[in-house]
């Protein structure tokens, strides 16, 4: 697998993008251009008429099982249940050795190791860390789930940040944050979980995408799947928009993890349609653009079994885990 | 590897298109006496789709003289709410027939499949949704207690949204009680003639509604005949100059929808993604065919060139082909004459020193087709700041302050549109205050709504169309 992401630099200091203390941050972050939401959803609406037809739909459903994260996150999670998922990230259909390995699987830190056994160094583990979902823990805790998951074996940490200190106004908390559990990954790669579903507007969405992404993310991610709504497209557009100009300023290239409540091919490729429009081809990789999803990667399945074969086959031609 | 998406045609195989059309005049479909056709071609393709008729004089005389007998007759002692039933009627059998409209439309204007089925077809549905709930509420709709109809209109449309022109004239003319004699535009004359058969499934009584199809000739019979009441004119500036040469001291009462030049005003605090999309949608939404297009853009100099940046950027991600494609941006041109002047005026903004850009672009090598095009350095003092292009063509000023702003937005002979992008609620309101234009869009553009009346100031025209407002263009107003 290409590790593209994760050779490139970390951190982007602040005075490099002129932010050199708390009050500049917030003045940047403020500074950014609105986001107005009737605009952003007609522009979602009328790429998602795009007709993704013949080769290119089997092109696109192999590149979005590439790109899922398939997760497990509940409490009743066991080592069973993560054998099975990560066995089957491995070879998503038993029936069709073309189809390829998901991107990663990504679970709880004491689960890290079970996946790890299963998947090798063939498909990413990604931990959720800091005190998921909510983020309401100290610092000191919220390292030492980082460290543990990167201990067992975890490449990936997907962060929450603190959404209440976000919504005080307190960015310079978050940042530091994120730049704690940054240097706390090593060599981990860094997903930044907006939990946009709970900074509600757009132009909150893009402020935090910045803030994220100075601090030194390697991804922004939008949801961590446990609030509603989750992952949506004009959250995500305006993600990408935000990736697409960090780029233009600082030239580094940040990925953007959709996660949560999609679950049809057809929206998973209105999604890829949105990354290639919005940021270019540059950005339809497993290393800069991800799905956490769970559901998702059997209706993805079903539609490349069908396109194979001409004929729809069903639910019991895709395995459950 | 790139996406690439497949082409993803839409079928034409459900419309079925004549080889010739006659003329629909009391509720039927006769032979022109004037024995003379045209043909109307596909401008994506130049394929000839059918042989249309070109009404004379006395196929003006006999449309007319059906639209009095239909008006004198059934029609003009119709119940509000009977007139209502028909065009309820009407508005669910356009609906019905969505898909075949929004090809025919397709095929005949070269506009993209996408915008025909999901902006024109929805909207002409709506105007006669919209106006067939007025036609029993007239005496509630602000002019007077027992309002009138005016009697026979003439109606002349172009060819830049042939049905929702059609349907933004009929279903006010209608709902008022008035009874009709249109003429489509030369070059889209195709789905007129499909609104006739749909007036004959509606059992519309014959002579309410009455089509000639016909060039320039054929309007001026038309609007210059001495038995219509009602004059309506979408179209050029100078034919609507012409049209009120004509109708000056009869008794014919007149409305006029003509050209624009709009100012599409950009703050340094505009939400500039969005911005950058109602531009695109301002200028190269229908080949940039709209009278009211925003064909100016007016960029504040502080986020100037980060603005350029971003368009240029998105225009490179727009797909221009068959229009046909559900995936296509930007259709064909719709004639070979628009072409020529869209091309000569581009022409006259190189030689006055504007700079030409467009994004990488294959035209296709059969059909009328012009690439999306962006001039920077224009001024006030450039054609192509002035003149109406009616294509894909935007030309960029800048200005410093709000009031340089306005003043240059104001500065044209026209004044149909104007838009104006800011997070700032109150300078949205101060710029709409002193904007002299008919409609005026706060961070969005070419939106239309069958409730919002439309219309110009100065050389775009007067008189209303949609909304409350418009049923004044149809209605004489009672004490």
């Amino acid at each position: 697998m290409s590790d593209g992401g994760y050779s490139r630099q970390v951190t982007t200091p602040l005075a490099s993008v002129g932010l050199p203390d708390a009050a500049s941050l917030r003045t940047f972050l403020h500074g950014l251009p609105g986001v107005d939401e009737v605009g952003a959803s007609g522009r979602v609406a009328m790429l998602g008429t795009r007709s993704i037809k013949n080769a290119s739909k089997a092109w696109a459903i192999d590149l979005a099982i590439r790109m899922v994260d398939l997760t497990t996150l509940e409490g009743m999670d066991t080592p069973g249940k993560v054998r099975a998922m990560s066995a089957k990230a491995l070879r998503p259909d038993p029936m069709d050795p073309t189809a390829p390995s998901v991107a990663a699987v990504c679970v709880y830190g004491d689960l890290v190791s079970v996946a790890r056994e299963v998947v090798g160094s063939a498909v990413h583990v990604a931990a959720v860390a800091t005190a998921f979902p909510s983020g309401r823990a100290s610092l000191e805790v919220k390292l030492a789930d980082t460290r543990d998951a990167v201990a067992a074996g975890a490449d990936e940490i997907d962060m929450v940040i603190d959404r209440g200190a976000f919504l005080a106004g307190e960015y310079a908390r978050v940042f530091d944050e994120i730049v704690a559990v940054k240097a706390a990954c090593g060599e981990a790669h860094l997903k930044v979980i907006l939990e946009t579903g709970e900074l509600r507007t757009l132009d909150n969405v893009r402020r935090a995408s910045w803030l994220a992404m100075i601090a030194g993310a390697d991804f922004i991610k939008t949801s961590t799947g446990k609030i509603s709504p989750a992952a949506t497209l004009p959250v995500t557009l305006v993600m990408l928009e935000a990736v697409r100009d960090f780029r233009a300023t600082t030239d580094r290239l940040v990925g953007v993890k959709a996660a949560g409540g999609i679950r049809t091919s057809k929206d998973a490729i209105k999604y890829l349609v949105l990354v290639n429009e919005t940021v270019g081809e540059e950005w339809l990789t497993p290393d800069l653009f991800r799905f956490g999803a769970s559901a998702l990667l059997n209706d993805l399945l079903l539609q490349r079994q069908r396109m194979a074969t001409g004929h729809y086959s069903g639910p019991d031609y895709v395995t459950i885990d | 590897m790139a996406f690439e998406y497949a082409p993803a045609p839409e079928s034409r195989s459900i419309v079925d298109i004549a080889s010739s059309y006659g003329l629909f005049i009391n509720g039927e479909f006769v032979d022109a006496k004037s024995g003379t056709t045209f043909k109307t071609i596909n401008p994506a393709t130049e394929e000839v789709l059918a042989d249309v008729s070109e009404a004379g004089a006395e196929d003006v005389d006999r449309a007319v003289a059906a639209a009095r007998a239909a008006y004198e007759g059934p029609w003009g002692s119709m119940s509000g709410r009977d007139r209502s039933k028909y065009l309820f009627r009407l508005a669910r059998l356009i609906q019905e027939r969505g898909r075949e409209l929004a090809v025919l439309e397709t095929l005949d204007n070269g506009k993209p499949i996408r915008e025909s089925r999901d902006v024109d077809i929805p909207l002409v549905a709506a105007h006669f949704f919209y106006h067939a709930g007025w036609a029993d509420k007239l005496e509630h709709a602000g002019y007077g207690a027992n309002p009138r109809s005016l009697g026979v209109g003439a109606q002349v449309i172009p060819w830049n949204f042939p049905l929702l022109m059609l349907a933004w004239k009929v279903a006010p003319a209608l709902a008022c009680g008035n009874t009709v004699v249109l003429k489509p535009a030369e070059t889209t004359p195709l789905t007129a003639l499909a609104f006739a058969e749909i007036c004959q499934q509606a059992d519309l009584p014959p002579g309410v509604v009455n089509i000639l199809t016909g060039a320039g000739e054929t309007g001026r019979l038309l609007v210059e005949h001495p038995g219509v009441d009602k004059v309506a004119f979408t179209g050029s500036t100078d034919v609507g100059k012409a049209i009120q040469r004509a109708v000056a001291g009869t008794e014919k009462s007149l409305t006029l929808e003509l050209g624009g030049k709009a100012a599409n005003i950009v703050f340094d605090d505009a939400p500039l993604d969005q911005a950058i999309e109602g531009i695109v949608n301002g200028i190269f939404f229908n080949q940039g065919h709209v009278c009211c297009a925003g064909s100016r853009l007016l960029l504040q100099e502080s986020i100037a060139d980060e603005a350029m940046a971003s368009l240029k950027r998105r225009l490179a991600t727009l797909r221009l082909g068959d229009p046909m494609d559900k995936n296509t941006d930007i259709g064909a041109i719709n004639s070979a004459e628009q072409l020529a002047r869209i091309t000569a005026l581009a022409d006259a903004g190189d030689a006055e020193g504007a700079e030409r850009w467009s994004p990488p672009c294959d035209l296709p090598d059969h059909g009328y087709w012009f690439a999306p095009t962006v001039f920077t350095g224009v001024t006030q003092a450039h054609r192509i700041a002035r003149e109406e292009i009616f294509g894909p063509v935007l030309s960029v000023l800048t200005f410093r302050t709000p009031e340089e702003a306005i003043e240059k937005a104001n500065n044209t002979p026209y004044g149909l549109s104007a838009g104006v992008w800011t997070e700032k609620g109150s300078r949205i309101l101060w710029a709409a205050d002193r904007l002299r234009a008919g409609v005026v869009w706060a961070n969005t553009f070419n939106k239309f709504d069958p409730t919002s009346p439309f219309g110009g100031y100065k050389e775009s025209g007067f008189g209303r169309e949609g909304g409350r407002q418009g049923l004044g263009a149809y209605l004489k107003e009672s004490s």
